[in-house]
């Protein structure tokens, strides 16, 4: 039970994630920094970025992250740098890399055995049904003449 | 005293599910009526007895009877009468036993509303459902019963999580349940025909009604969460792809393709095996998502008790009911040969490529949520999967699928033309695109998610009511117009869920597309201005809730010289439970939301403060709304009345001849 607490107290603390001492007086690079906290994982949260999170690593990130900046790293440098320290785990996007090729690939995929196995059924279908109550182009001309009457 | 009756119901149950599971297949294999009929008055009894345990628990929680541990971690004397009512299944035990007594409820309704079914069917549903049932019951029971006791009793209890304490988190998990549950219903008619080697129109009839049901409910818990999450995080996320989200979106995935593929079913009696298969499938991820959430194996911010045994145990549920079901598939799914013949244009294939979208995403999110754990258990890697990989893998199904849906609803049963079914779309198509075009223009250029999402928004709810409208046939306007209320309550609900889905794209896109936020720190008595809302903060104090205590900040938000709207954003913390919660106030708005947040006290002085306006963020829940909405409506079509008579006429007709080749 007192994990389930810890969990909440983790989501639900009130400190708002990014507060304002934290914000950089450049607009712009403000904005990256915003767009990189959003692909970095709060390594003791579940599942939220440190853009959301109100966790003390996560701010203590978020603050590197801008320190980067500042440096004059450019995005991906900035996300390598996090990930060099704390680990594949931090990235909310996962690597497009060895294994991980099967996890990009699944929905593409997945998709295209769908549709072919879709249309091979559908084609077999239509074989078995050839013939059958389904009107040819001669009576189906004839109908569309009886309905506009 | 009443615990302990309720406890001793809650073995009763179990027992009285064993019997139902039993003795009405043993009487449908051999054809014995009296055996077949005994899983009637079972359900029924099976449902009182669980009713009864549920009534305990929630007396000794109203109660508060501290002599019962899960009160004591779950209650306290000072919390509002509501949240001691909800705290009943706001922990693992009180969910479980939730479960339980849906799944009772539904096995109930189905044994007294199901007298038209053929009774060897009607028996082995029944039966099926109560193998879940008595699996869960025992689950309950020996893993995570609710009535134990404490010897010593504290005085008062530990409180619940305040974050729980909140109206649209006390009803979400209920219907999520409910559609979970209602699912099983789904399962155990596809069990039941596999078993019975039979699969009907009148078959889907009944199938469709439940598959809707638990569709409209997870439709509603999920739009629940995700406004709880808007709302009470205070930073108006609503959707994080989090395990356990994941864990309520796939079987709402699969409820909706399974709901599609039985009025194919239902209508021209195609795709049989396949709509068993997603029967089967559907509930299977219903139990994944209940084992991700109660073991605790895929780490997420919502994960309930994380106990190794639970996880076994439901592990077990799993591997036994859909693997069982699966390998009566691979047996007997083959049996069913399909009648109706389509060509490849046609509303079947339509249909046919509805499912294979929505499968296929809902397979994509399965796949994004346990990959974490597969990556480290076969290649040593410690990974997360999260948001911009769902957005990246799941979002272009999503596309595609607004895109033929309105078409695809359209076209006609086993014969179609692309063209004709596109010439009254035209329209439809012409205004999607020239509003996409004119919110590409007018916007900042920076992304493609505006404009696409909202064309398609346009394009579905436009689509919608083209359908509709041609529904209504030909000939002068007054006379469709009139005609318009007069069609059946099945196309209303299709237009209104299509156009529902509409709302809810555009509502997603939108805001994420525009929303501004502002962070700063602003004195008592500054004024500040966001997106042309000047906001002021006019003064904090300090209250007393009756289980907290609040920091109270008004806030006055001007637009044009004149005052929009006062807000009252709070900071509570709960002393019982040690835990502070955010209360954001939201000036709900058509066109936006203005959203503002009262963070901590400065050191120079002065609050940091959160202001956020959220363009279009009431679309996506109206959106929700309105295809439950859909889904209702269509639930009370008269055709479901009249299949069910006609069910009821059957077999009469036909006798046991039709019923028995399974043996």
């Amino acid at each position: 039970m007192k994990r389930l607490f810890l969990v909440f107290a983790l989501i639900g603390s009130p400190l708002f994630a990014v507060n304002p001492d934290e914000v950089l007086q450049d607009p712009a690079l403000e904005a990256r920094a915003r767009a990189i906290s959003q692909e970095l994982r709060c390594v003791v949260c579940r599942g939220e970025n440190i853009d959301e999170s109100n966790a003390g690593v996560a701010r203590d990130l978020r603050l590197l992250v801008r320190e980067r900046l500042l440096e004059g790293d450019t995005d991906q440098a900035v996300v390598d740098y996090v990930a060099e320290r704390y680990g594949e785990y931090v990235l909310m996007t996962p690597n497009r890399d060895g294994a991980n090729l099967v996890l990009w690939a699944a929905g593409p995929v997945l998709f295209l055995i769908a549709l072919i196995g879709g249309v091979l059924y559908m084609r077999r279908r239509a074989r078995t049904g050839e013939g059958g109550d389904a009107l040819s182009d001669k009576e189906q001309a004839r109908l569309e003449a009886i309905l506009k009457k | 005293m009443i615990t302990e009756v309720g406890h001793f119901a809650l073995i009763l149950a179990l027992g009285v599910a064993l019997v139902q599971v039993v003795i009405p297949l043993i009487g449908a294999h051999k054809g014995w009526q009296g055996w077949m009929a005994l899983a009637v008055p079972a359900a029924v009894l099976q449902f009182l007895l669980v009713a009864g345990a549920f009534a305990a628990l929630t007396h000794a929680f109203v109660t508060s009877d501290f002599s019962l541990r899960l009160v004591v971690l779950n209650s306290h004397s000072l919390k509002p009468m509501l949240y001691k009512v909800t705290g009943v299944w706001g922990n693992h035990e009180g969910s479980m036993l939730l479960w339980v007594l849906i799944v009772a409820l539904f096995g109930a309704m189905a044994a007294v509303f199901g007298g038209g079914l053929p009774p060897s069917l009607r028996a082995r549903v029944l039966a099926v459902q109560a193998a879940i049932g008595a699996a869960f019951l025992s689950f309950s029971l020996f893993t995570s019963n609710p009535f134990l006791r404490l010897a010593q009793p504290p005085f008062d209890g530990q409180g619940l999580n305040p974050l729980l304490q909140d109206i649209g988190l006390a009803f979400h998990p209920p219907f999520l349940y409910l559609g979970y549950v209602g699912l099983s219903m789904a399962f155990s008619f596809a069990v039941a025909a596999l078993i019975e080697g039979r699969v009907d129109a009148a078959w889907a009839r009944w199938v469709r009604p439940w598959t809707l049901a638990a569709w409209i409910f997870l439709t509603v818990g999920i739009a629940l969460g995700a406004w709880w999450a808007y709302y009470e995080l205070g930073w108006g996320g609503f959707w994080f792809w989090d395990p356990v989200e994941n864990a309520s979106f796939m079987p709402w995935l699969f409820s909706a393709a399974l709901l599609h593929s039985a009025i194919v079913v239902e209508k021209r009696e195609s795709l049989k095996s396949w709509t068993v298969l997603l029967a089967i499938l559907g509930f299977g991820f219903s139990l994944i998502g209940t084992f991700i959430t109660r073991s605790g194996i895929v780490t997420s911010v919502h994960a309930f008790s994380s106990d190794p045994t639970r996880g076994v145990f439901i592990l077990g549920i799993l591997a036994a009911f859909v693997g069982g079901a699966l390998v009566l598939f691979a047996f007997r799914g083959r049996s069913m040969e399909a009648r109706g013949v389509f060509a490849m244009i046609s509303r079947e294939s339509g249909l046919l490529l509805n499912n294979i979208l929505l499968a296929v995403s809902s397979l994509v999110v399965f796949i994004g949520t346990i990959w974490p754990l597969v990556a480290e258990m076969f290649f040593d890697r410690k990974l997360s999967v999260g948001a911009p990989y769902f957005e990246a893998a799941f979002t272009p199904f999503m596309v595609v699928l607004a895109i033929v849906l309105p078409i695809g609803a359209m076209l006609p049963w086993k014969r179609a033309r692309l063209g004709r079914t596109m010439r009254p779309l035209w329209g439809a198509a012409v205004l999607a695109l020239s509003v996409g075009v004119l919110v590409w223009a007018v916007g900042t250029g920076r992304s493609a998610l505006a404009p696409v999402g909202i064309a398609l928004g346009i394009w579905l709810i436009a689509g919608a009511f083209t359908d509709l409208w041609l529904r209504t046939g030909r000939g002068p306007f007054k006379g469709r117009a009139a005609r318009l209320r007069k069609l059946p309550r099945a196309d209303w609900g299709k237009a209104l869920a299509h156009s529902g889905l509409g709302i809810t794209f555009i509502g997603i896109s939108g805001l994420l597309a525009w929303q501004v936020e502002d962070i700063r720190v602003a004195q008592v008595g500054e004024s500040f201005t966001v997106a042309g809302y000047e906001v002021t903060l006019e003064g904090v104090s300090r209250e007393q809730g009756p289980n907290f205590i609040s920091t109270k900040a008004e806030m006055r938000v001007v637009r044009d010289g004149r005052e929009l709207v006062r807000l009252y954003p709070e900071k509570r913390v709960y002393p019982v439970e040690g835990m502070p919660t955010t209360e954001a106030a939201i000036a709900n708005g058509l066109w936006r939301d203005i959203y503002l947040v009262i963070g901590d006290p400065q050191e120079g002085g002065g609050w940091a403060v959160r202001t956020f306006i959220k363009p279009f963020a009431n679309w996506i829940w109206a959106g929700c709304i309105i295809m439950a909405f859909g889904g209702l409506i269509s639930l009370t079509d008269r055709r479901y009345r009249v299949a069910a008579g006609a069910a009821r006429a059957r077999p009469v007709t036909k006798p046991a001849a039709k019923g028995v080749p399974a043996q």
